[in-house]
């Protein structure tokens, strides 16, 4: 508590803990580049600097506010070392900004054109360093690192992964897994929560959009896209859209424009996960385990249980997730020849997601021995997809998706979000389906953005017991708490990334905290717009099991992870 | 592959120290010691048993200089070219001796893993410059004839 003086004005603050937050909560956007509120401070970029009264400059990202202090955010001297910075940091920077694929989006591109650099006087002298793409989600461009520690600190602090560090020192350091060692061969979990720290394109979603233009030209091939819930409320922010507001119509209209011969809704596959999820959960409670059940629709999180934490395969939910469910329900559409009509079916998925990538190409989510899901592509790059066919986005005009697939239930659509997945479970599981039954599930403590949420919710004469987490850091430490015996669950539900699906590492960057809300707020005007709420009662998906599913639900519908 | 008594050994130092992140450094130091490198694999082995990424666990061994995880020779060899000895000619120093073992910038450690040089910035001891370290012990005043003559001395002490 407190009153300080920035730029001659007074500023009262409360519980900020730091100058740069008091700073940017009194209106002057100060430049950062090692700065997120999520993670641990590091005050390495230098970039916030200010100057106090008594000549004084400091770094305000760690400064803790006082009483009586007078700051300038803008003084010629500070104005002056922050140019420098940039300058410095450009200098052993790659300078290709045409050809980058984060141009545009580019944290220090953007700070160099706001502190108007216009020159760079010094040569670089740092050795290029050979590009990792080893990885099926993330391309690590080490030329392009300015070691500001950001991915560093999300995949260790935010993910509990640690997949890359801080290597040598001085002019020698470089940001890179331990032995210099690719992705691929890390623990890594593909969740690209370091992309979306990353301020330039030092680490960038691997692209493949090309492989969607070609299947797109080519006239024997049948071009089918699912849409994921999170991207429906994220692609908008690149086009001047209202930020959370849900503008599938317009992606369905756009996909087609583009040659998608069928546009399908991931949701409509999450009401299937719904379906399967429960009749599992149901099962294992009357035969007794293995419990707690763990979710299976994240993938990173998946692969984070596969790879290090072996003893709890048995409790990961045999279920594919969404758009394995999708991709295999298509697939097996299209095996009946009269159907398939000599064409080719390739399926192209578009998530928030970049470890989506990886789990398309994970051998025991295939059936019959063949890749489900052809191509998984990111909201960026259907964002990118939409601006290089020179779609005017306003224009497009709302289309609803194709049938039979297209048709979702509220329930499927809150998959995007923490908590969804439990919300929508608990849809199916009671009976009733009035609007009191559902608010009483909504206000059970599902909903929120905390990292861990604990309920009890009465079923049928027992208590069940269910955890929902994100991030994959607080995950871990919910696992050890189980296998201590500290906790015990019935149902654990975890999202790898912070928030759920809508803070994905394929969604847009440079995300606040007014964005994140909204997103979350779209998923749930989705819900509530949404006439049928309940996965159980969405009557295209009640046909489907009665026909294409009949019988396949095993080998269509779950795979085993070992 | 390691050979297993090489992670008894290992699991002998952590006990020293606990297993606890911090402390990290000195069961690095104290393999480092018994095996004049550090291996890699032990390197990963520690941060597993000690709870710290394999990542960090690689940051803080390559930040310090001290760390190597190249096996080094019997006979550490460390020529000061500090300001001190680099005026008093260290470099001709350090010349001869890569000459005489068949060694280079890049190629630090013989094949016979006798012998390994390494330069430093400084020794400390700028009085007797040029100065050289073998392991533990100084030698003063060098020249290239006392160096190759010294490495002689200790290729006969090792036979």
């Amino acid at each position: 508590m407190g009153i300080m003086k920035i730029d001659g004005r007074k500023v009262e603050f409360t519980d900020e803990k730091n100058v740069l937050s008091v700073i940017r909560n009194a209106g002057i956007n100060i430049p950062t580049l090692c700065y997120h509120s999520e993670v641990s401070t590091f005050g390495a970029c230098r970039l916030c600097t200010v100057e106090d009264d008594k000549g004084r400059t400091f770094a305000s990202c760690s400064e803790e506010p006082r009483d009586g202090m007078v700051i300038y955010t803008n003084s010629g001297k500070v104005k002056k070392y922050r140019k420098l910075i940039v300058e410095l940091l450009l200098a052993a920077h790659c300078r290709d900004c045409t050809t980058c694929v984060r141009s545009g989006e580019c944290t220090l591109q953007e700070l160099a054109r706001r502190l108007g650099v216009t020159d760079v006087r010094f040569k670089n002298t740092r050795e290029e360093r050979p590009i990792d793409d080893s990885s099926p989600s993330i391309i690590r461009d080490p030329n392009k690192c300015i070691l500001c520690g950001d991915c560093v600190r999300a995949c260790e602090e935010l993910q509990g992964i640690g997949a890359l560090g801080f290597t040598f020192r001085g002019t020698d350091a470089v940001v890179m897994p331990a032995f210099n060692k690719r992705i691929a061969d890390t623990f890594c979990v593909n969740c690209g929560q370091c992309r979306v720290f990353c301020p330039t394109g030092a680490i960038s979603i691997r692209s493949n959009i090309d492989e969607v233009w070609d299947a797109l030209a080519d006239p024997d091939v049948r071009v089918v896209a699912q849409v994921a819930p999170a991207v429906r409320v994220a692609v908008g922010e690149a086009f001047g859209v209202e930020k959370g507001r849900s503008v599938m119509g317009k992606i369905v209209n756009g996909l087609h424009r583009m040659g998608f011969d069928e546009v399908y809704d991931t949701t409509f596959a999450a009401d299937m996960t719904v379906m399967e999820e429960s009749a599992e959960f149901l099962e294992r409670i009357e035969k007794g385990g293995p419990l707690p059940l763990l979710t299976s629709c994240c993938p990173a999180w998946v692969k984070y249980v596969t790879d290090q934490r072996k003893e709890f395969i048995p409790n990961v939910s045999t279920c594919r997730s969404p758009q394995g469910m999708m991709s295999a329900a298509v697939k097996e559409y299209y095996r009946d020849p009269q159907k398939a009509a000599g064409k080719k079916t390739i399926m192209v998925s578009i998530m928030p997601c970049t470890a989506k990538k990886m789990e398309a190409k994970r051998s025991n989510s295939f059936t019959k021995g063949e890749q489900d899901t052809d191509i998984v592509i990111t909201t960026t790059e259907l964002i990118r997809m939409i601006k290089n066919f020179g779609l005017d986005f306003s224009a497009l005009m709302p289309e609803s998706s194709d049938i039979p697939f297209g048709f979702g239930s509220g329930g499927g659509v809150l998959f995007g979000v923490t908590g969804g997945v439990t919300e929508a479970v608990l849809r199916r599981l009671i009976p009733e389906h009035d609007k009191t039954a559902l608010d009483e599930i909504a206000e059970s403590g599902v909903r929120g953005d905390d990292a861990v949420k604990e309920l009890t919710i009465p079923y049928k004469g027992m208590d069940v017991k269910i955890c929902v987490v994100n991030g994959l850091a607080n995950a871990a430490r919910i696992m050890d708490k189980v296998k201590a015996g500290e906790a015990e669950y019935h149902l654990i539900e975890v999202m790898a990334c912070r928030r759920g699906c809508i803070m994905g590492g394929g969604q847009p960057t440079h995300a606040g905290p007014r964005t994140k809300a909204a997103r979350a707020h779209g998923i749930y005007n989705a819900d509530n717009v949404a006439i049928i709420k309940k996965p159980d009662e969405n009557p295209l998906l009640n046909s489907l099991y009665e026909t294409l599913m009949k019988g396949k639900e095993h080998e269509l519908l779950h795979n085993e992870f070992y | 592959m390691l050979d297993q008594s090489y992670y008894q050994m290992t699991d002998e130092i952590i006990g020293r120290y606990g297993k606890a992140p911090a402390s990290l450094i000195p069961i690095l130091q104290d393999i480092q010691e018994e095996y004049r490198y550090l291996p890699g694999e032990l390197l990963t082995y520690v941060a597993g048993e000690i709870g710290v990424k394999e990542a960090k666990a690689y940051s803080v061994a390559t930040f310090y200089e001290n760390f190597s995880f190249e096996q080094k020779g019997k006979y550490v060899i460390k020529v000061c070219d500090g300001t001190a000895c680099h005026v008093r000619k260290s470099a001709p120093v350090l010349e001869a001796l890569l000459k005489e073992l068949g060694l280079s910038k890049k190629k630090h450690t013989t094949d016979d893993m006798l012998f390994t040089v390494e330069t430093v910035s400084c020794l400390g001891a700028c009085g007797l410059a040029p100065t050289l370290m073998v392991n533990e012990e100084v030698h003063p005043t060098m020249t290239p004839e006392k160096a190759i003559e010294l490495i002689q001395e200790l290729r006969g002490e090792s036979r």
